[in-house]
């Protein structure tokens, strides 16, 4: 047995972490975080200048063909860097086409996703948390061609050239973004890194994807999993900030981290997190060869990454007493990058409730 | 022990409605001009009638009431129930003025107690400094006393509201050759002179209630002053006190127990209100033992307080108390809440805002301030174990003090 990344693997993750540590450093990311649009399409392009954009879109199409896990690990990264921008939405429409869709629909999209040229994302939200492929009541017309209603939650809809709408029944869709039929109103998004919009449907010409009914739960489930990668990178990089600020900051003479109680709570912090890494990798493996597990573990990863990242974001900024309650530190980004991993998709709770009855309880 | 409403209680609470009947609303509420004058002059009216301010002595604007529960309690339920404006809110009203009726100069009453309690003028806390946190007793902004006034240089940080403060309470090191705690005077400064700098901080919340304050040859005269030179110390920790009760008080958590039961029916689960799925049950009379307590708690100190005796131990349980079960209450709010929890608060006042879904995203964070500001929880366990349950004191914070005294109190 051998639980652990390959080679390759490790050098993805220090390859994306040295290019979000030069490109986005967390001023830049405070930045963006606080300019309108948020979308940086310098920074996206060097993204996928590092093939990040079809990471898992099959060599074929002008991806790099991995797994899951090897997004997983992207996306964990990307989350310890509170990292602005498309990928999240990006990589699930991605899946969602090649999952569902046909071979001439992969040609179509595919390679302008992998490189990156085109940006995609996915409208599944349509409120009152309904975000499952189960609950999808918006309905298309002539034959699935044409789309009349509304989503929301939308990422980074006002920047996507390609969104893939989930549709009744489960099945879902794709609308090119320059068919001029969409209304997009932003939301006051919490999360500023990841914005999201609402997307009024006026009529969209929609390409139906025809294996989408069997693909859009898998797709669910990828984005469980990402979020939970997500969740682990801001939770770690939580406590990593919380320990250099313990050993730094002074107070009756001495640093902090002399004091026991708070290194005590930093202790915890890390016990809460850390072992988590391996739940999160599981799922993603899980998805990609062990289907019988693979909705359960991306159900019980995301609730229990998601809901261990809010408390300890939490934890850190009393950590760093009134510092970390400000928006002008580095740490409100983490907090509100927590907030979205745990709501979208669905709370940990409901996602406990799948969990428990995806095990047979 | 009687909770028992007698007769006299129901008398009273037909006085203060016939009261309330005969003074508000006023017939024509006008504009905000219009509306601060009415405030205003009804509170005067209800002071006279011994309904407000009511722990304050009469010769400095109070009412001056026998502390009665019971009679609190009605005159708050019906006040509520008119919307009738109570106690002016604030820092002034709720810390300076306790801390000056313990130790201020008689001129200080008569000249500061009035005027703040009406909401005519209003203050800061100038205590945090850059270096000077949790170890408050290491502030080290500087006043000298030069002829008849004092001069002032230094940083103050995370101070609330201190771009709208008509005046800051403050501690400067008045005595550098003193150790640490005894070289503290605690001195009244006016905000609106040359030299006091103000920059307004934002919040993690998006709101900008703390400020840096920078103090340039700031000017205060000799005797504004709270306690003698070098007791700014001893002062301070009554400012704190109040401090800790005000945020550890239960009105606050009873307002949000009580949005919290209305989020909870408000909310459909499964198809049916989340109030009666039985999980959320459980963890809402989980709660509200918590949230009872606290109340009676408060209640019980009053009436200790009211006769003159200590509360003991409980009374520095309070803040932190209230943090925990604001915590527990905005957690429940959070998985209530689902999608909003991805929206930024439509207002920032966790408070007085609207009563929408979004209020509870900043109440979540407003607690987490809760957990910091007035001394963090590390501090108040750290309270709790030495003065409370009889600990040693840590030995790093022991080193820190220049000259040991035999007390053992600090800001923590
Ligand atoms: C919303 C808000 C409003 C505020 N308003 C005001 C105001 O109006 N006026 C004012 O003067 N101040 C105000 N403050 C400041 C507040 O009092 C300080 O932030 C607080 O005392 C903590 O100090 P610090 O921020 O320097 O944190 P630090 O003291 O640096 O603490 C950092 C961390 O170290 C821990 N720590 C420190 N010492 C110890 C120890 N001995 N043992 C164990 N753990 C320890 C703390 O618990 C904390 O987790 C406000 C703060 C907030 C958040």
């Amino acid at each position: 047995m051998n639980f652990d990344l390959c080679e390759e693997q490790e050098m993805l993750q220090s390859t994306v972490r040295q290019f979000a540590a030069t490109e986005c450093p967390l001023p830049r990311a405070r930045e963006i975080f606080d300019a309108k649009d948020g979308h940086d399409p310098e920074l996206w392009r060097g993204l996928c200048d590092l093939g990040l954009g079809g990471i898992q879109i099959e060599e074929a199409y002008g991806g790099a063909g991995l797994e899951l896990l090897d997004l997983a690990l992207v996306g964990e990264v990307l989350g310890e860097s509170a990292f602005p921008g498309p990928f999240f939405g990006h990589a699930l429409a991605a899946l969602a086409i090649g999952l569902g869709g046909s071979e001439e629909q992969k040609r179509r999209w595919l390679p302008d996703l992998a490189s990156g040229s085109a940006i995609g994302t996915i409208a599944f939200a349509e409120g009152d948390q309904m975000w499952q492929p189960e609950q999808w009541g918006l309905e298309a017309s002539e034959g699935g061609t044409r789309i009349e209603g509304h989503k929301c939650f939308v990422p980074h809809a006002g920047t996507a050239d390609i969104v893939v709408v989930g549709l009744a029944g489960g099945g879902m869709s794709v609308v090119e973004r320059d068919c001029a039929a969409l209304d997009i109103k932003e939301s006051a998004a919490l999360d500023r890194t990841r914005r999201v919009a609402e997307v009024e449907f006026t009529g969209a010409p929609a390409h139906p994807l025809p294996e989408g009914v069997a693909a859009s739960g898998r797709v669910r489930d990828a984005g469980l999993v990402l979020l939970a990668a997500d969740a682990m990178g801001a939770a770690w990089r939580c406590v990593e900030l919380s320990v250099e600020y313990a050993n730094r900051r002074e107070q009756f003479g001495t640093t902090i981290g002399h004091f026991q109680a708070l290194k005590h709570q930093l202790a915890d912090m890390a016990i809460e997190v850390e072992p988590a890494r391996g739940l999160y990798w599981y799922a993603a493996h899980a998805f990609d060869h062990v289907p019988d597990e693979s909705a359960r573990f991306a159900a019980m990863a995301k609730a229990h990454l998601t809901d261990r990242a809010m408390q300890v974001a939490r934890d850190a900024v009393e950590a760093h007493g009134g510092i970390g309650f400000t928006w002008e530190g580095d740490l409100h980004l983490y907090f509100k990058r927590a907030m979205f991993d745990r709501a979208f998709l669905g709370s940990p709770e409901f996602h406990r409730a799948r969990a428990a009855e995806l095990g047979g309880w | 022990m009687d909770l028992r409403y007698d007769d006299d209680h129901e008398r009273f609470r037909t006085e203060v409605q016939t009261f309330l009947s005969a003074h508000w609303p006023p017939p024509d509420r006008g504009d905000d001009t219009d509306r601060k004058a009415q405030e205003r002059a009804f509170r005067l009216k209800a002071i006279e009638a011994g309904y407000l301010a009511r722990s304050i002595p009469r010769r400095y604007g109070g009412s001056e009431q026998p502390a009665d529960v019971l009679e609190a309690a009605i005159i708050r339920e019906e006040f509520a129930k008119a919307w009738a404006p109570g106690d002016v809110a604030g820092l002034g009203p709720s810390l300076l003025v306790p801390t000056l009726l313990e130790k201020g100069a008689e001129w200080q009453k008569q000249r500061f107690v009035q005027p703040t309690i009406m909401g005519d003028i209003m203050w800061c806390q100038g205590y945090s400094e850059p270096n000077a946190g949790s170890d408050l007793a290491n502030v080290q902004t500087r006043a000298r006393l030069m002829g008849d006034e004092w001069v002032i240089n230094g940083q103050k940080i995370w101070t609330s509201v201190a771009w709208l403060a008509d005046y800051m309470f403050c501690l400067c090191r008045t005595e550098p050759e003193a150790s640490k705690h005894a070289g503290i005077s605690y001195l009244l400064i006016d905000m609106k002179q040359p030299g006091v700098d103000v920059r307004r901080l934002k919040a993690i919340n998006g709101a900008s209630h703390f400020c840096e304050v920078f103090l340039d040859d700031v000017r205060t005269p000799a005797d504004w002053i709270v306690g003698e030179r070098g007791q700014g110390w001893d002062v301070s920790r009554a400012t704190l006190k109040h401090e800790r009760n005000m945020i550890g008080g239960a009105t606050q958590t009873l307002t949000y127990w009580d949005r919290l039961m209305r989020l909870a029916e408000r909310t459909q689960k499964d198809g049916r209100r989340a109030l009666d799925d039985p999980r959320v049950r459980d963890r809402l009379a989980v709660i509200e033992g918590y949230v009872r307590a606290q109340e009676f708690s408060a209640y019980r100190q009053l009436s200790k307080a009211a006769k003159g005796e200590k509360a003991g131990i409980v009374q520095s349980m309070n803040k932190i108390n209230g943090t925990n079960t604001g915590h527990l209450i905005v957690k429940l709010a959070l998985d209530l809440l689902g999608d909003e929890g991805l929206l930024e608060p439509e207002a920032f006042d966790p408070v007085t805002s609207p009563d929408v879904n979004t209020a509870w995203v900043a109440r979540y964070m407003q607690t987490l301030g809760a957990a910091i500001a007035g001394g963090t929880s590390n501090i108040q366990r750290s309270v709790i174990a030495e003065r409370g349950l009889g600990l040693p004191r840590d030995r790093e914070r022991d080193q820190s003090r220049q000259a040991r005294r035999p007390s053992q109190e600090r800001r923590s």
